[in-house]
């Protein structure tokens, strides 16, 4: 055990005197957590609509300043036919198109009836499929508007109408920030552990100080805790930098236990620090080590539900995520933080997590060979 | 009686059809200064890292210290000191700390670490550069650290590969007096070379050509045998038939 004092001694030596560490494990998580939730938001806002006319009413007219009044679009044409409209969808100006037929006021009031072309560039997924959903829903709205008009003249009949009020639990505001710091949080404690502890012990290897530790009688697990250790303690300082961040500038503090988060991030980190250590026993060179580990996280942040929920990606997804130990505390720290869960709830995530742990560390010890 | 503290017989790594090291018989005796040369690319530190555990042989049979190199690895590496080719302490370590931790790992008491720390640094001459990085030292001072490191928990056997490499000759003199006053307290040094006049400072040489062994003995009955004024020439006469080269 003695071996282990001497390991970490070194290595807290060296990690503070490596000064682009010291900026990456401080500054990194700051300037991360101010800058993405502020960008990473799902609202779509700024949708450019051409507007094709052929009524020219006062009922179209009434519905296009609805349609722009409510902040989501801006009116980038207006167009006297569909194929004009069109180029502009051609070259990018324009996301939906919204045509509005001849006799459009006449048919509505006579025939109680009129279809409506909304054609949408689904070039941007995102923005295609929201635009085409706000614009239905304020036709709607605006068609419902102008029902109760007719009604006051007694002209048609009363049609009941379901009307659906929701209210948003745990994220009353439905704050985009709220929902993205914790996620985000959780993938900067990942990269940290992951790519820190694997590019630490590649290094070693380059560097060739690893044959002449190989060439001691240290024992392979005193070596790998040695290594484990201190980056299970910058893991943390992380995390609490995140979450000093999280409260200063988003106000969000965790309606659940601190000591319960900080239980699941420490056995958490074991698990990634174990994949940086496997990783780095497969590795000769930091690019390889790179290379790889950027392989994992792009697919860990992906599939992790940090920007696209689990529920809605295919069933092989869905399973994937399940190997994912990055979905588990994305999720535990909504949990946690937001929905103030206990230990009951998260138990069945921590215990797959140790699994992942145990697994990962494991292998990385059999898988460490002090002998070629 | 001298006695073998390093027995090798038919040692062999084979890397896929290529033979590093084939069929490597010898031994070294206690306290023995014993000169392992051979061109670039003979086999030699694909051997050496056979002998000190950190590579598996294919075939052959050999103990280190009395240890068998396949079973004992680990005990052998309580005996042995190693120092390699290409420099191996912590850069980002002052010449102290270096010290100190590989002290600890070979499990010195912190008491025994700080008077050998200080022992080591007078005998190198180190005072002012105790407290500096490693990064900063020149080759030389470099070099004469790890070996005084290798042997910092008096090892049974030390096995130096090419300690000299690329060091000027006044420091090479100076390094080659740490190697006798280690062999005269009775550590036995393994050492590989390319300098020649250093090969005349062993007590007895091996020339390994191609993965094998071709010539064993002291310089001097060398000399004799092949007719020659200096190992210079002896080592030229084997290894000019060489067919691998780096």
């Amino acid at each position: 055990m003695r071996a282990i004092k001497f390991l970490l001694q070194k290595e807290f030596r060296q990690i503070f005197r490596n000064r682009s560490i010291l900026a990456m494990i401080l500054v990194m998580p700051v300037m991360q957590l101010i800058i993405l939730p502020l960008a990473a938001n799902y609202e779509v806002k700024n949708i450019n609509l051409s507007v094709v006319d052929h009524d020219h009413s006062s009922y179209s007219q009434k519905m296009i300043t609805k349609i722009i009044s409510s902040g989501y679009f801006r009116l980038t044409g207006y167009n006297r036919s569909y194929g004009e409209a069109f180029h502009l969808i051609e070259s990018d100006e324009a996301d939906v198109i919204l045509e509005i037929p001849d006799g459009f006021e006449r048919n509505l009031i006579r025939e109680d009836e009129q279809k409506l072309l909304v054609a949408v560039n689904a070039i941007n997924g995102v923005k295609a499929n929201l635009g085409g959903a706000y614009l239905a829903s304020i036709i709607r709205d605006y068609n419902q508007e102008i029902r109760i008009d007719f009604l006051q003249n007694n002209r048609f009949n009363v049609i009941p109408t379901i009307d659906v009020t929701s209210s948003n639990w745990f994220n009353p505001n439905l704050n985009y920030q709220v929902y993205m710091v914790p996620g985000i949080l959780a993938v900067l404690v990942t990269m940290i552990g992951g790519f820190l502890t694997a590019l630490n012990i590649v290094k070693e290897k380059e560097a060739g100080t690893i044959e002449q530790i190989n060439v001691t009688p240290i024992r392979k697990h005193h070596f790998i805790l040695g290594k484990l250790i201190p980056f299970w303690v910058l893991g943390n300082i992380v995390f609490t930098i995140g979450l000093l961040v999280a409260w200063l500038i988003y106000g969000i503090i965790p309606v659940g236990s601190l000591a319960l988060l900080y239980g699941f991030v420490s056995i958490y980190l074991l698990a990634v620090l174990g994949l940086g250590l496997l990783v780095s026993t497969f590795c000769e060179t930091q690019q390889q080590a790179m290379f790889i580990m950027f392989f994992f996280m792009m697919i860990f942040i992906l599939l992790g539900g940090l920007f696209t929920a689990i529920d809605s990606m295919p069933e092989w997804a869905q399973v994937v995520t399940r190997f994912n130990p990055v979905s588990y505390l994305i999720t535990v720290m909504r949990m946690v933080i937001l929905k103030g869960s206990t230990f009951q709830d998260v138990a069945p995530h921590l215990g797959i997590i140790a699994l992942f742990a145990i697994g990962l560390n494991g292998w990385a010890i059999v898988n460490y060979k002090k002998a070629s | 009686m001298k006695e073998a503290v390093i027995k090798t017989e038919n040692l062999t790594k084979r890397f896929g059809d290529f033979i590093a090291t084939n069929a490597l018989t010898l031994e070294v005796y206690t306290g023995e200064i014993f000169g392992f040369l051979g061109a670039n690319g003979a086999g030699k530190t694909t051997a050496m890292r056979m002998l000190c555990g950190l590579s598996i042989p294919s075939s052959g049979n050999a103990t280190i210290a009395g240890y068998d190199v396949y079973r004992e690895t680990e005990r052998i590496k309580k005996n042995i000191g190693y120092m390699s080719q290409k420099f191996s302490l912590y850069e980002d370590l002052t010449v102290l700390e270096n010290i100190r931790f590989f002290g600890g790992i070979y499990g010195l008491s912190d008491d025994e670490i700080a008077r050998k720390s200080d022992a080591l640094i007078t005998q190198l001459g180190l005072q002012n550069e105790a407290k500096k990085l490693v990064s900063g030292l020149p080759l030389g001072w470099k070099q004469k650290l790890s070996f005084s490191v290798a042997v910092l928990h008096q090892p049974k056997i030390v096995f130096l590969d090419e300690p000299t490499g690329g060091v000027d000759p006044v420091t090479r003199r100076q390094f080659w007096n740490l190697i006798y006053d280690a062999a005269e307290k009775g550590v036995t040094v393994f050492v590989t070379t390319h300098y020649m006049d250093e090969a005349e400072y062993c007590n007895r040489v091996s020339i390994m050509v191609d993965g094998k062994i071709e010539a064993l003995d002291t310089p001097h009955n060398l000399k004799k045998k092949f007719n020659a004024f200096s190992m210079d020439e002896v080592f030229y006469q084997l290894a000019r038939g060489a067919q691998r080269a780096e």
